[in-house]
């Protein structure tokens, strides 16, 4: 049952968007979808720690450890980015950019967005994965246009045809897996599904010649929606014109919920190719993404696409993690994208704030944030601290234990690499928060407050990251569970 | 049906998905190319009726008619209707000229053959034989939507990677399992839907203009 009501509350919620016109308390039953969501994820990961996973609906939807962890990372994400959601409308209708009718239109957006999310990670079918992954592809798109401007409107237009070539080769590869099952048997057709547990359980005998172009085609396809180099190029554009709850979620869990898809065909490859291909080609695509991430971020002059770019160079490290591939590795890249998902929503909501009150996404036109506002100031400092890795927050000890595996897999020099990459990155972040947070303050006017609905999810987000970084404890189990589904 | 007739059916049809492909480079009128289009998507539901015939499969039928209904009918009858708000319609100056891209795509239709090669070796049939020609598809779309600037043709290149994927799938595996090519079929009317809604929204100077102007939104 556990299964279902998680896809249902959130998709009964959306239908209640739709049908009611806009009001403040769809938005707090937003809230409360994405809580419940949240509690669910922490009941399944209960019910499939370390026992055999739970399937629903004949077999449609399965939860094993690691489908029950995506669940809670899309809980708490969503719930930091619905609690701002009436808080957001509002301020757009106010500036009368938004009437209640798109209101109504975004608020069933997100709640679909966030359901087909849960559904590509309860899919029992890699086909299933893909169609809703696709399918996020469609809501977002009208929530990245949603202001109606000609930019926003430019980015969803970038966003769609990039990430419909992408998740086109992603299906190529999917048909291909598909194709590869078929004949594992030889001259005979074997009885397909692309269901999971029977691909895994025939992975040792797939077609080798078959998964390495079916491997390549799904790493450049749902790469596109991970935001890996080569097809990138939509990420900052989508995300710097999103409003800043849709933002959050693209960049906090959306990223990574296609990432948890290259996972799985990551195990199913492993299996058939060995290790050394699959790994190489992580490589290639993780410190692309980190060159490209460093280059892009000396010079930026958007505080919006700075927190994108640096989503790119996040997802560069999960690749690498994923590389290494020995349970520690992929125990760390899961607490990784957790991290990553509470830290970079906590940032995004907050920088939606400051571009409210500073009327502009420039670095160089806000300054002395934390004099002016030191509340607000103080969240995007200690969020940006978080992104940089500085401990007692969990990026640290993720980022620490990836290049530790690395090590341990012999992949030092791709550590080597990726540290200078690193330092590059923190010199241009911490540079650019030093601008906006300390410099001088634009206006003498006094600090203004910051409203406690506002400060209050995003301090609860940091504290959160700032616990598990410190006391792994409630996660260690479940991390390392979730992550032999993927590693044998 | 006998084998002759099978084969000679299904080489024809496929034939048809590539040839219509390469007119689409070749024609710059963008109502002629959306009859193209409409050409492709019903030659590809023959592929797939045909191969049903064959092998006596319901769900690949059904999976064919899905196809003729949204693949020939309803995405070409949408891109007429963006094609109608924009009159100048015409793909003017593409990056790539009329017949370099005809020769390019001698090339791409070469090169699938030698990529295929290793794939269609695991099952030799009438059908994986042709292969290469969705995988050709896949690459002319691929071309088409690089080297065009106006955003019509740039939808229609989009289409053609689908289709030439969708040819694949078929030949390849006699069709994905109907839920998934239920759900790849919708998506891409949705996608033309959802790219029918940013034209029409897209403000007047942006849609006129080519979509290579875009330079709003940069680093």
């Amino acid at each position: 049952m556990l299964c279902e009501i998680t896809l249902v509350v959130p998709l009964l919620v959306g239908m209640l968007a739709a049908a009611c016109p806009w009001h403040r308390w769809i938005g707090w039953t937003m809230a409360g979808s994405s809580a419940t969501v949240l509690a669910l994820g922490v009941a399944l990961c209960l019910r499939t720690a370390s026992k055999a996973p739970i399937t629903a609906l004949h077999g449609f939807l399965r939860a094993d450890s690691l489908s029950s962890f995506m669940v809670v990372v899309i809980g708490v994400v969503s719930l930091l980015a619905t609690l701002q959601t009436p808080r957001t409308m509002r301020q757009e209708m106010e500036a009368g950019i938004t009437t209640r009718r798109y209101a109504g239109h975004y608020a069933t957006l997100m709640q679909a967005f966030i359901t087909c999310m849960l559904l590509a990670v309860l899919a029992a079918n890699l086909g299933v994965l893909w169609v809703s992954i696709e399918a996020t592809t469609i809501a977002t798109t009208f929530l990245v246009s949603h202001r109606r401007t000609d930019r926003s409107l430019e980015a969803s237009w970038k966003y769609l045809m990039l990430c419909s070539v992408g998740i086109a080769l992603a299906f190529f590869g999917t048909v291909l897996v598909y194709f590869a099952e078929l004949h594992v048997g030889g001259g005979h057709l074997q009885s397909a599904s692309l269901d999971w547990t029977s691909v895994m359980a025939s992975a040792h005998h797939l077609n080798p010649d078959v998964m390495r172009l079916a491997l390549a085609l799904l790493i450049l396809g749902y790469g596109t929606k991970v935001g890996l180099v080569p097809m990138h190029s939509w990420l900052p554009d989508a995300h710097s014109q999103a409003p800043a709850p849709v933002s959050a979620l693209m960049s906090g869990v959306l990223l990574s919920v296609a990432f948890y898809a290259l996972l799985r065909f990551k195990a199913i490859a492993d299996a058939a190719l060995g290790p050394a291909f699959p790994r190489e080609l992580f490589i290639v695509v993780g410190l692309a993404s980190l060159v490209l991430a460093a280059t892009m971020l000396i010079a930026q002059r958007d505080y919006k696409r700075m927190l994108a770019y640096s989503s790119i160079e996040h997802m560069g490290l999960l690749a690498l993690g994923a590389a290494a591939g020995s349970p520690l590795a992929i125990a760390a890249v899961l607490l990784h994208i957790l991290g990553h998902g509470v830290t970079k929503s906590v940032l995004f909501l907050s920088s939606g704030e400051i571009h409210h009150a500073a009327g502009t996404t420039e670095i160089a036109k806000v300054s002395g944030l934390l004099s002016r506002q030191p509340v607000l100031g103080g969240v995007f400092g200690f969020g940006l601290l978080a992104l940089l890795g500085f401990p007692p927050f969990s990026l640290f000890v993720s980022e620490f234990t990836m290049a530790r595996a690395e090590v341990d897999s012999g992949l030092w020099w791709v550590v080597a690499l990726s540290l200078v990459c690193l330092a590059v990155i923190f010199g241009a972040i911490a540079m650019h928060g030093r601008q906006m947070l300390l410099g001088d303050a634009v206006t003498t006017n006094g600090p203004t407050a910051t409203v406690r609905s506002v400060a209050l999810p995003l301090i609860t987000g940091l504290v959160f990251c700032a616990v598990i970084g410190i006391s792994a404890w409630p996660l260690q189990s479940l991390l390392h569970d979730a992550a032999r589904v993927v590693v044998r | 049906m006998n084998a002759a007739t099978y084969t000679g059916a299904l080489e024809l049809a496929a034939g048809a998905v590539l040839v219509s492909a390469v007119m689409t480079l070749w024609r710059r009128q963008v109502r002629t190319i959306v009859t193209m289009l409409s050409l492709q998507g019903i030659s590809l539901a023959a592929v797939a009726l045909i191969l049903a015939a064959h092998e006596h499969d319901g769900a690949l039928a059904l999976t064919g008619l899905l196809v003729l209904i949204v693949k020939g009918v309803i995405v070409p009858g949408l891109l007429r209707r963006i094609a109608r708000l924009d009159p100048r319609s015409r793909e003017t100056t593409p990056l790539v000229n009329v017949p370099a891209s005809l020769v390019f795509a001698a090339v791409l239709i070469v090169l699938s053959y030698v990529v295929s090669a290793r794939v269609t070796s695991v099952a030799p049939s009438v059908a994986t034989r042709m292969v290469p020609i969705g995988v050709a598809t896949v690459l002319v779309g691929y071309f088409m939507l690089v080297t065009r600037r106006r955003a019509v043709s740039k939808v229609v290149g989009l289409i053609l990677v689908d289709n030439g994927i969708a040819l694949v799938t078929f030949l390849l595996t006699s069709g994905v399992p109907l839920i998934v090519e239920l759900g790849s079929s919708l998506d891409v009317l949705l996608v033309v839907v959802v790219l029918q809604f940013l034209v029409i929204n897209m403000g007047e100077q942006l849609r006129r203009s080519e979509l290579d102007q875009m330079k709003e939104l940069h680093d």
